[in-house]
């Protein structure tokens, strides 16, 4: 199949491309028909709530699915029929730490050394590197199954780089771990990302995905539904003015009556509240009247300033925090 | 060398993390003798016997010492997703299956010889034909290996892998003419013998130990392998299939 061209963003020869993929299980569609690229060199985000397809994603891009349509290539080579045609040159952290509990941090990264060829001193050497870059040395001899959350997550991140790969996958890399942890994570990627690695990182954390990427991609309902530098994304919010109203009572089809009274505003459901956007200052009294004529108890009205989250919230709909919490949930993590 | 660096590591890592475990020697080992000594106690002869119950325990010994754990290991990799690294390995599906299987094969073969090894101190052995013995010891570990893999490959949980390698086990030790002749058996239940591996490698075992194998040698062999062939190249197209959908 041809790589669509104009799936390869800004530079010439994309480090990843992919073009018209499609992934679907039984009859629900995990990715829908999506097209992106990656450039060398770059932190590139994929950003969306659970069941987006984000980790179907991932699986198709190292070779553990099969795409039922659409074309792939990894550094050139395509991996479209070949799955595992590119699988010495990306290393993959995925969303669970996956290394064997019975083993030693030790020998968890020796053994996954040799999986890439590497010859017994010189995986032992590199072993030793990794695990004093992520300040594990002390938790070198014990077994993986005795690690703590944040240094399982630290030693799946080495064991994905123990082959220094230049191009490394990384599913949701600090959910369920301790602030602490997942700051020091962060530093370790954009450590990577100085030393010539692209990474692909998926995330829920928006504040992660701004902080780290240079291009995001939000990713919902298996479809992407917009990719951009973080700039770009944040220019959006130039010019606008949010206000989030929270209340008690039966909302109804309050935002249509929002709009209909108030021209120039755009209104949305949120939790408890609605959003409401305008290019010009709100003007809080008319939509609190407006409300509580509707029988509501308004109980806040605050002003959101420009973030990240308040372009990911306008173009899917989503709200960010649920997001997070709902990714919480099902961990059991406790959040970064 | 590099996909046989990673081969050596996937062998060298089982080896160490599964099959040197006391458990499952134990477990390889004990429930064959066990057995074993249950027919020998339970027939009322002699030492002079053994040579007659030896190719029982050696099969038994292959049979359980493979299939046991590697159907558990690898579906209890699967499980936790630590399988999930090997997939990732940039070597070829047939060369990362035939590492994952070495040590179990190894294992087998091993446990073939340590009840050979008992019987040498209490019965002679000298009729014993080595070179057929040993190749026919490899290829039912093989074969057994094989078999524990393609169980592995069709559950999903620990518990059912133990219970579905029960399922082939237990028919295939009454049925593979190793303490009933296939020719006793009822004549519904004959072309089920002869659909079972264990069949031909018990024929190779008596015919090295004892001479009195009912089928030639050459055919037991070349059907033993066929049937790994079979049971490698399915349990293959079952991994592509549903392990990496």
């Amino acid at each position: 199949m041809e790589l669509d061209p104009d799936a390869s963003g800004h530079g010439p020869e994309p480090l990843i491309a992919v073009s018209g993929l499609k992934k679907a299980f039984e009859d629900v569609v995990a990715v829908d028909g999506i097209s992106f690229s990656v450039e060398r060199g770059e932190i590139y985000g994929f950003l969306g709530p659970n069941g987006a397809g984000k980790t179907t994603t991932i699986n198709i891009l190292t070779g553990l699915s099969r795409p039922d349509s659409g074309a792939i290539s990894v550094a050139g080579l395509d991996c479209s029929g070949n799955p595992k045609a590119a699988q010495h040159m990306i290393g993959v952290v995925p969303d669970e730490s996956n290394l064997y509990p019975e083993l030693s941090g030790f020998d968890n990264l020796c053994f996954c050394a040799s999986l890439y060829g590497m010859r017994r001193r010189e995986r032992q050497e590199r072993a030793e590197e990794l695990l004093r870059a992520f300040g594990l040395e002390q938790a070198a001899g014990r077994r993986f199954a005795g690690y703590s959350r944040g240094m399982k997550r630290k030693l799946t991140i080495a064991a994905g780089i123990i082959h220094r790969p230049p191009i490394l996958f990384l599913d949701e890399p600090t959910t369920g771990i301790d602030v602490a942890s997942a700051r020091q994570i962060r530093q370790l990627i954009a450590d990577l990302n100085s030393t010539g690695t692209t990474v692909f990182l998926t995330t829920h954390y928006i504040e992660e995905a701004e902080r780290l990427c240079r291009r995001i991609a939000f990713i919902v309902r298996g479809r992407i539904a917009r990719v951009d530098t973080v700039e770009n994304l944040m220019r959006d919010t130039e010019g606008r003015h949010v206000v989030r109203f929270s209340f008690r009572g039966d909302a109804g089809r309050v935002c249509e009556r929002i709009e209909a009274a108030l021209p120039g505003l755009r209104c949305s459901r949120v939790p408890d509240g609605v959003r409401v956007e305008s290019a010009d200052p709100v003007r809080v009294g008319p939509v609190v009247r407006l409300l509580e004529d509707d029988g509501l108890e308004v109980t806040e009205a605050r002003k959101i300033y420009p973030s990240l989250e308040e372009v990911f919230v306008s173009i899917t709909g989503i709200e960010a925090g649920l997001m997070k919490q709902e990714k919480e949930r099902n961990r059991g993590g406790g959040g970064s | 060398m590099k996909t046989w660096i990673a081969f050596w590591g996937i062998l060298a890592k089982d080896v160490r993390s599964y099959y040197l475990k006391p458990p499952n020697i134990s477990w390889g080992l004990l429930f064959p003798l066990v057995w074993t000594t249950m027919f020998f106690v339970r027939s009322g002869l002699g030492i002079d016997s053994l040579p007659d119950l030896l190719p029982g325990l050696v099969a038994l010994s292959i049979l359980f010492g493979t299939t046991s754990v590697l159907s558990v290991t690898v579906t209890f990799e699967k499980k936790g997703r630590s399988f999930e690294r090997l997939l990732l390995a940039p070597i070829s599906l047939q060369l990362l299956m035939l590492a994952k299987t070495s040590g179990a094969i190894l294992f087998g073969t091993v446990n073939a010889f340590v009840p050979v090894a008992v019987a040498a101190f209490l019965t002679d052995l000298s009729a014993v034909n080595w070179f057929v013995l040993i190749p026919a010891a490899t290829l039912i570990a093989v074969s057994s290996t094989f078999l524990g893999l393609f169980i592995a490959v069709s559950v999903k949980e620990v518990f059912e892998a133990q219970t579905f390698s029960n399922f082939f086990r237990f028919p295939m030790i009454f049925l593979c003419g190793l303490f009933f002749p296939v020719a006793s058996l009822p004549p519904l239940l004959r072309p089920l013998s002869y659909m079972l591996p264990l069949t031909y490698g018990a024929d190779i075992l008596r015919g090295s130990i004892s001479g009195r194998n009912t089928m030639p040698l050459g055919l037991d062999f070349v059907v033993l392998a066929g049937f790994c062939a079979v049971l490698f190249l399915v349990t293959l197209g079952n991994i592509n299939r549903k392990w990496i959908t």
